[in-house]
């Protein structure tokens, strides 16, 4: 479904490699959560995914339509919810057409599976955070996509919208079998929705396999430079399973910042 | 004005696309009623009625009801300038929103990505150098494209360009050409030249004949056909390059085809009619706020609300005073205030900060 072989990207060879020899495979169905410190390059593996930025060696195939939900976007332009979706159908509309009366309808029916159908005339900077993740998914799901692309897509979301984004993402995946990326500040959204991750340590430095092997204390603790556990605890008569930061109490050893 | 601020609800449009085709008939109506009126308008005036027997009895033989004059001041004098401004106030306006979408900047209009600024040394230097009115159309636009070339060549970097750059670009490369502008005025005749160069920047539709019309009418027309059909892509463009790209776009080559048909537009206009500014500023925002930020709707509107703005603008250039009053400077007093007072009023309406 996605194959990343030797993948690698640079802006500006100056400033040496964003990453290089990239490689993992996700079948359909596959969600994988792509962790590391900031200014380590997921967005742009996410963008050279998307093909929005061309590798400068190996390749990564991806069979099926992609769907793309940015980080956070404010149209410079009062859109209305509904005139952000369609445009979800870009890829099917040719250059010189407009959207027609079966795109809207696409549209809408994106929009409802999201149980956003009454937001339609909104304005779209007017809805929350939450919100407005949720219509930009619609928009993803607009393009009747395989394989569904999130940079960050709970990362400023407060608990309870990060949960309903999550569980959004893996029904959806479920449901349509979409193959899904999605990066992520927090190792829990991976523990919560993935089954595959990748760690991206270094410029030439990856871990990717399933998200109970990959995600150790030793694993985790390396890549964001400090100490990180794996907690465990009964809720509800249920095993949960989080990530905690162990934050250190004094600023002697850790003064440095990632980065 | 007062529909501005009677109607503007929080949903930062006045009307909703159903109400649309009662806006769209009294938009048009009120523009063929303005056309008519206008052929009339001037020192010599000829009653809206008897134009209206003029035009009819194209279609119609009927028994003359006119002097000889008053058909030649509204067939041969009257109806090539008021169709002239017409077609450039669409033009402007229409390229004005164009540009606004692309560049997902609100500021933006034809006259400073530097096209303007070209045509205009172009249309200078023809003056200087000889009194063909020909010569002038022809160096207005090819200065025009050339100022277009330069933008291009200065703002892309590594294959991609940034809206920053080509914003600044525009702002260099007009400065550039107006520099070589005000040099012109230096070395023209005081007595005969310089004249002739300072009217002719200030815009006026006054010399517009047949042949001008006929030659705007058919670039901004084409121009115009293909950027209203790529109406949606525009939208496309305004969530940026990157969003655009990501949602299968080819956001460089989009913007180009835009740019190469506003330049058109701009530079057969500036070339007609002289430097006429504002119109694709203003005109596209109000345009926004009555029918919204969608440019499948927003093009149309700001067309026929730019002809119908351009048309008054003239009429009240000729026959506000005993001499005409230059156009850039009407339109100039009227848009900065309108401007600054739509700033004021819509500035989380019509469009939003970054």
């Amino acid at each position: 479904m996605i194959n990343a072989k030797q993948a690698g990207f640079f802006y500006n060879l100056e400033e040496g490699w964003t990453f290089k020899n990239c490689s993992f495979h996700l079948e359909k169905g596959d969600i994988l959560a792509i962790l590391g410190p900031n200014g380590q390059g997921k967005t742009t593996l996410l963008k050279t995914i998307l093909g929005v930025l061309a590798l400068k060696e190996g390749c990564i195939e991806a069979s099926g339509t992609i769907g793309y939900v940015p980080q956070n976007t404010s149209p410079a332009f009062p859109y209305s919810v509904l005139d952000m979706v369609v445009m979800g159908r870009a890829r099917q509309i040719s250059m010189f057409r407009s959207p027609s009366r079966q795109d809207f309808t696409k549209a809408r029916e994106a929009l409802a599976q999201l149980g956003l159908a009454r937001f339609e005339k909104r304005q779209f900077s007017d809805l929350s955070g939450g919100q407005r993740q949720l219509v930009l998914i619609a928009r993803a799901l607009a393009a009747e996509c395989d394989i569904l692309i999130l940079d960050e897509p709970a990362s400023a979301l407060d608990f309870k919208n990060q949960q309903v984004i999550l569980q959004t993402v893996e029904r959806l995946s479920r449901q349509r079998q979409l193959t899904v990326i999605f990066t992520s500040h927090y190792p829990q959204h991976a523990l919560h929705s993935a089954n595959k991750a990748l760690l991206m340590h270094g410029a030439a430095d990856f871990q990717f396999g399933s998200v109970d092997d990959v995600m150790c204390d030793a694993n985790l603790s390396r890549l964001y430079g400090m100490e990180v556990r794996n907690v465990a605890f009964n809720h509800a008569n249920q095993s949960v399973r989080t990530v905690v930061p162990v934050f250190s109490a004094s600023d002697q050893n850790n003064a440095s910042f990632n980065q | 004005m007062a529909f501005l601020s009677a109607g503007v609800g929080h949903r930062g449009k006045i009307i909703s696309l159903r109400e649309g085709a009662a806006f769209w008939l009294l938009l048009t109506t009120l523009l063929v009623l303005t056309l008519v009126f206008s052929f009339g308008v001037g020192r010599f005036f000829v009653p809206f009625d008897k134009v209206l027997t003029i035009l009819i009895s194209h279609i119609c033989p009927l028994e003359q009801s006119w002097s000889d004059v008053e058909y030649r001041v509204v067939e041969l004098i009257r109806m090539p300038r008021v169709f002239t401004a017409a077609i450039v106030g669409a033009g402007l306006a229409l390229a004005g929103a164009a540009l606004q979408g692309t560049f997902r900047n609100p500021l933006v209009e034809p006259q400073n990505i530097g096209v303007s600024s070209g045509a205009a040394f172009g249309g200078v230097l023809a003056i200087l150098l000889s009194d063909s009115n020909q010569l002038l159309i022809g160096s207005a636009f090819l200065f025009g494209l050339l100022a277009m070339v330069i933008v291009y060549l200065i703002s892309r970097m590594n294959g991609r360009t940034p809206i920053l750059m080509l914003v600044l670009s525009g702002v260099v490369t007009s400065a550039f050409f107006l520099a070589l502008v005000s040099l012109i005025k230096y070395i023209a005749d005081p007595d005969d030249k310089l004249p002739a160069i300072v009217y002719w920047l200030m815009g006026s539709f006054a010399r517009a004949g047949y042949d001008d019309m006929w030659l705007l009418l058919g670039v901004v027309g084409l121009s115009s056909s293909v950027i209203y059909l790529l109406r949606f892509r525009i939208n496309l463009l305004s969530l940026g390059d990157e969003e655009a790209q990501a949602l299968g776009v080819r956001a460089e080559r989009t913007r180009w085809l835009i740019l190469v048909c506003v330049t058109l537009i701009t530079a057969t206009s500036v070339a007609v009619a002289g430097v006429v500014g504002w119109v694709g500023l203003v005109v596209p925002h109000i345009a926004r706020m009555i029918v919204g930020p969608d440019n499948r709707v927003l093009l149309p509107a700001s067309a026929l609300i730019g002809s119908l703005y351009l048309v008054i603008i003239d009429d009240v250039a000729r026959a506000a005073t005993a001499s005409e009053i230059p156009l850039g400077v009407i339109t100039a007093i009227i848009g900065a205030p309108v401007f600054a007072v739509l700033l004021r009023r819509n500035q989380a309406r019509g469009w939003k900060n970054d």
